[in-house]
């Protein structure tokens, strides 16, 4: 199976290595026509104003909210936490999510990087030892709607939710060497 | 502290991680140079990923000669409430007091710059002690190690600021990667030497002869001013480019702008290069490396 990771702007390197020390066949997508043969797509975290903009200007947009739907597993962390949610608080007016899951974001509700933080945070799902979490200007879920499971929380806020076979997390999986929620996404 | 049933330990800041986390952040992307909120509405408009906040783009500190300085902070946090994203701005080399007011402004990282007159001539910052990451400016693989190990979250290229000229930038990239490479051939007693050599810390070049890279991502800056030039800074090894003059000092920014980002991007892609360089007016004119005064990264030591 192919795993995509939407490289327009942002981590996806970082996510492109992680998964492929698990072994998985990863391709950047860039073009709609990347996303041919891709099973799997992760969304990572970068600027959410960069990558909403590009993903319009390269004709993104409509692709990616097919595949969203299609019941694909979708991995979104940080800006892709965004860029999936049903709504975007303190974006830009121009704007654009996918509405794949239905969240509420709102961008850098932690506040600026002086602000952004490091956490060991239980998940359930995950089992043992908590997981290090890694929190960058990062958004706040600000809403779940009933279809959506709250897997973990930060500060009493949900910071990794599921919804079908789409996984969101405020914090970045990427930045750490723990594997298990790349593990998780590649099981659904 | 509220909390759940799911959470454990509290949370810290200023760490590496998270201060190296944020450079990841900014791969593929492009930081430009403003003056002004305005300047900063049309970066964000054109898909900037953040904005460097400073008084005078460096090709007109280089007309206008002086002591360039830390930005005045009514300026910077002008451009702050001007833009949602990440705002960066300029202390001068060794002057922590301007990081630390930068710092308490909650901007998102300081570029400790060469741009700027440097405050002291055998001193750079302790960034150990900043809960704010900072980017440090590099000519070889030697100078990134020494402004790593005094905490820098990000290095990049220190190229020729203000000049339009890609020459400079190019010959940084080519010296930092082509050492890089030539440390992983090393066998690990000549690592030693290298680190005399480098006059870098001996345990960052036996990390990075293991790894293959820097420990911290690795930018382009100084004299990008063309979407080929963004594309060439990125295929020769850099992960995200910084955009000074070359922006705001060309006939029709707007469009260069959004079209460097493009090219960022698909730095791979021929054929899109190709159609985002079409019709974007003048660059900014530039100079040749022989008709400078002053070369600004001959500051940083």
């Amino acid at each position: 199976m192919t795993t995509g990771v939407l490289a327009l702007q942002g981590a996806f390197a970082l996510h492109q290595s992680r998964l492929e020390s698990l072994g998985e066949q990863v391709v950047q997508v860039r073009a709609p026509a990347d996303l041919q043969g891709v099973e799997r797509l992760v969304i990572p975290g970068g600027e959410s104003t960069t990558v909403s903009m590009l993903a319009e200007r390269f004709d993104l947009l409509g692709p990616l909210t097919e595949f969203a739907q299609s019941g694909k597993a979708v991995l979104g962390t940080c800006a892709g936490a965004i860029l999936l949610s049903a709504e975007i608080q303190d974006g830009r007016a121009d704007q654009h999510c996918l509405g794949a899951i239905d969240i509420s974001t709102r961008r850098n509700g932690f506040g600026r990087q002086v602000d952004s933080f490091e956490q060991d945070v239980q998940i359930p799902v995950l089992g043992d030892p908590p997981f290090h979490a890694v929190c960058i200007r990062a958004p706040v879920i600000s809403r779940v709607g009933e279809s959506v499971t709250v897997l973990a929380t930060i500060d009493s806020r949900p910071a990794l939710v599921r919804s079908g076979a789409i996984i969101v997390s405020i914090f970045h999986p990427e930045l750490v060497e723990d594997l298990r929620l790349h593990h998780l996404f590649l099981s659904l | 502290m509220s909390s759940t049933s799911f959470e454990s330990t509290v949370p810290t800041t200023g760490s590496q991680l998270v201060k190296r986390g944020l450079a990841e952040m900014f791969c593929g992307g492009v930081i430009m140079d403003v003056v002004n909120p305005e300047q900063a509405r049309i970066a964000e408009d054109a898909g900037a990923c953040a904005v460097m906040a400073l008084e005078r783009v460096p090709a007109d500190i280089r007309v206008d000669g002086g002591v360039a300085r830390m930005s005045d902070p009514e300026m910077i946090q002008g451009i702050q409430a001007a833009v949602t994203i990440p705002v960066m701005a300029k202390a001068r080399i060794g002057h922590f007091v301007e990081a630390q007011i930068l710092e308490a402004l909650g901007v998102d990282y300081i570029d400790e710059s060469e741009v700027l007159t440097p405050a002291d001539e055998a001193h750079h910052i302790d960034k150990w002690k900043f809960t704010v990451p900072f980017v440090c400016g590099a000519t070889n693989l030697g100078e990134a190690l020494r402004r790593i190990s005094e905490g820098a979250c990000l290095i990049r290229s220190k190229g020729e600021a203000g000049t339009g000229n890609i020459v400079e930038a190019v010959r940084h990239l080519r010296a930092i990667n082509g050492d890089i490479r030539a440390l992983t051939l090393a066998d690990s007693a000549e690592l030693f030497d290298w680190a005399k050599q480098l006059r870098a810390p001996l345990a960052l070049v036996q990390e990075i002869a293991e790894t293959g890279k820097l420990p911290v991502p690795l930018f382009c800056a100084g004299g990008i001013a063309t979407p080929a030039d963004a594309a060439l800074a990125m295929q020769l090894g850099a992960q995200a480019v910084f955009v000074g003059s070359g922006i705001f000092k060309s006939d029709d920014p707007a469009p260069r702008a959004k079209a460097i980002v493009e090219a960022t991007t698909n730095y791979l892609d021929p054929h899109i290069l190709a159609k985002v360089s079409r019709g974007l007016g003048a660059p900014m004119t530039g100079i040749g490396m022989d008709d400078l005064d002053i070369k600004l990264a001959d500051r940083g030591w």
